[in-house]
């Protein structure tokens, strides 16, 4: 502290409310759309069983109270029940992010015996054919189906998850139709955002606005037919924000509330943010209230002295801190940038680019680079 | 699975919906709602109501339980009704 002078307060920083646990790299399925690096085939050792629990007790007494285990497929990781016992015994409310693919009857009641409290199940399309062309498996989709019925069975709240793009868009109504018959709680209708493996894919996956205009209207009739029902069940759709003017409030913020462990350990304001040219903290080097207050790579985008213009004059920057930094440093190629989606961005035609290619693209789903372990070294060596 | 009930009567149970949770954080200094991928942090009132809401307590054992605890309070049978009916909207709670 000097005294020389004085400065307004800093915003006071709260803790991480959401842990989210990327348990491994390791997955059965190959979706062009992954959001893991495209190096992942060249990251380091797994965090062992105890280190993961570490993390946990850190992160809990700071104040997290959702913790998701993904992955990769979190099914990958044996210690997973273990894991499970461990983080809701500290009192987190634990989410497993799954495929579906590796899990079984047996496993579905040893987590709920370990304390689990919701499992979210990822599909890749309505039916089996689309679904397992993309999923890069043949059996995937059965699985699916059989596993969600499993997961109603024993009790759990459930919610699916449909990552949309150009080729399943289309189908959003039988996706919507699958989703009640299948009993989940809420529905995630998540258009691609473009990063990681969706990024490299983009021109293949990226829907036409017509597409993305009709599925957002088959949603809300659902959800007014739900409503008018009673049902519970919960319609979410994220809409591409490559056809918005104005960029998302991503992760509520820089290291504001999101805190995302990789499998090596490496800790991250969001799951994205590993590509970025900025060095992130280890857990096996630093404690996670270090990680979270300190660190460099933490506080590099908090507040908005680092906003160049037009974000720091504009009116609208503590709704939308400027958007994504990923998204700018993968479009821009700096990181501090406007958020492209944003019309005030002086790269604001990259996006308008993207859309006008969108309403040609011919793109089918076997051109696109599946998300696999050859795939990813090829591109450690390029 | 729909239960379709708007304003709650006297003789219902309200109980959590099965994935949720009600907990006390040191950390916010306040009790929240988990759900599935969710989080809500209550204020003071809420908290009260839903410390109450076990799934055998009738609507009107949790309003004659507040009425004697906050004697002070005025309208609170319409306040407790209140936020059952927007916990239940919400679907927090569901009533038997």
């Amino acid at each position: 502290m000097h005294n020389s002078g004085f400065s307004l307060p800093e915003p006071i920083q709260g803790p991480p409310l959401w842990l989210l646990a990327e348990l491994t790299y390791k997955c059965p399925l190959q979706c062009p759309y992954c959001s893991n690096p495209l190096d992942f085939a060249g990251h380091g050792e797994e965090l062992t069983t105890a280190e993961w629990v570490t993390v946990f007790k850190q992160a809990r007494e700071m104040g997290a109270a959702q913790l998701g285990f993904s992955g990769g497929e979190p099914l990958v990781r044996q210690d997973l029940a273990a894991l499970i016992g461990e983080a809701r015994n500290l009192g987190y409310y634990t989410n497993l992010i799954t495929s579906g693919i590796g899990l079984t009857e047996k496993k579905i009641a040893a987590f709920k015996d370990a304390g689990l409290d919701h499992i979210q199940i990822s599909f890749q399309a309505s039916d089996a054919e689309v679904n397992n062309l993309l999923a890069g498996s043949q059996k995937a989709f059965d699985q699916k189906l059989k596993m969600a019925r499993a997961v109603k069975a024993h009790g759990y709240p459930m919610v699916l998850n449909f990552v949309t793009h150009r080729h399943n868009i289309d189908q959003i109504d039988r996706i919507i139709e699958l989703c009640i018959a299948l009993e989940a709680d809420a529905v995630e209708l998540a258009t691609c955002q473009f990063y990681g493996w969706a990024e490299l894919n983009r021109a293949g996956l990226l829907p036409s606005r017509a597409q993305l205009e009709r599925a957002e209207r088959i949603t809300n009739e659902y959800r007014d037919k739900l409503a008018a029902e009673g049902h519970h069940c919960k319609l979410i759709f994220v809409t591409p924000d490559y056809y918005e003017e104005r960029p998302k409030p991503c992760m509520g913020g820089w290291g504001s509330l999101f805190l995302s462990v990789t499998p090596d350990g490496t800790a991250l304001p969001c799951h994205s943010a590993r590509q970025l040219p900025i060095k992130f903290p280890n857990v096996r080097e630093h404690s996670l209230q270090h990680i979270w207050y300190d660190s460099f790579g933490f506080n590099r985008f908090r507040g908005d002295d680092w906003m160049p213009e037009p974000c720091r004059s504009c009116d609208e920057k503590e709704r939308d801190f400027g958007g994504c930094r990923c998204q700018a440093y993968l479009l821009t190629g700096d990181a501090s940038q406007a958020d492209p989606v944003c019309a005030k961005s002086a790269h604001h035609d990259v996006i308008l680019a993207a859309r006008e290619e969108a309403e040609t693209s011919t793109l089918a789903i076997d051109q696109l680079s599946f998300r696999n372990d050859r795939t990813s070294r090829l591109i450690c060596k390029g | 699975m729909s239960d379709n009930v708007k304003t709650p009567s006297l003789d219902q149970t309200p109980r959590l919906r099965p994935g949720y949770r009600f907990q006390w954080e040191p950390a916010q200094k306040a009790h929240v709602l988990l759900y599935p991928e969710g989080m809500v942090k209550l204020n003071d009132s809420a908290s009260e109501i839903l410390k109450l809401v076990d799934g055998e307590r009738k609507v009107a054992d949790i309003i004659d339980t507040l009425k004697a605890r906050f004697p002070a309070a005025a309208d609170i049978d319409e306040d407790i009704l209140g936020f059952l009916e927007t916990a239940h909207a919400q679907f927090w709670i569901q009533f038997t």
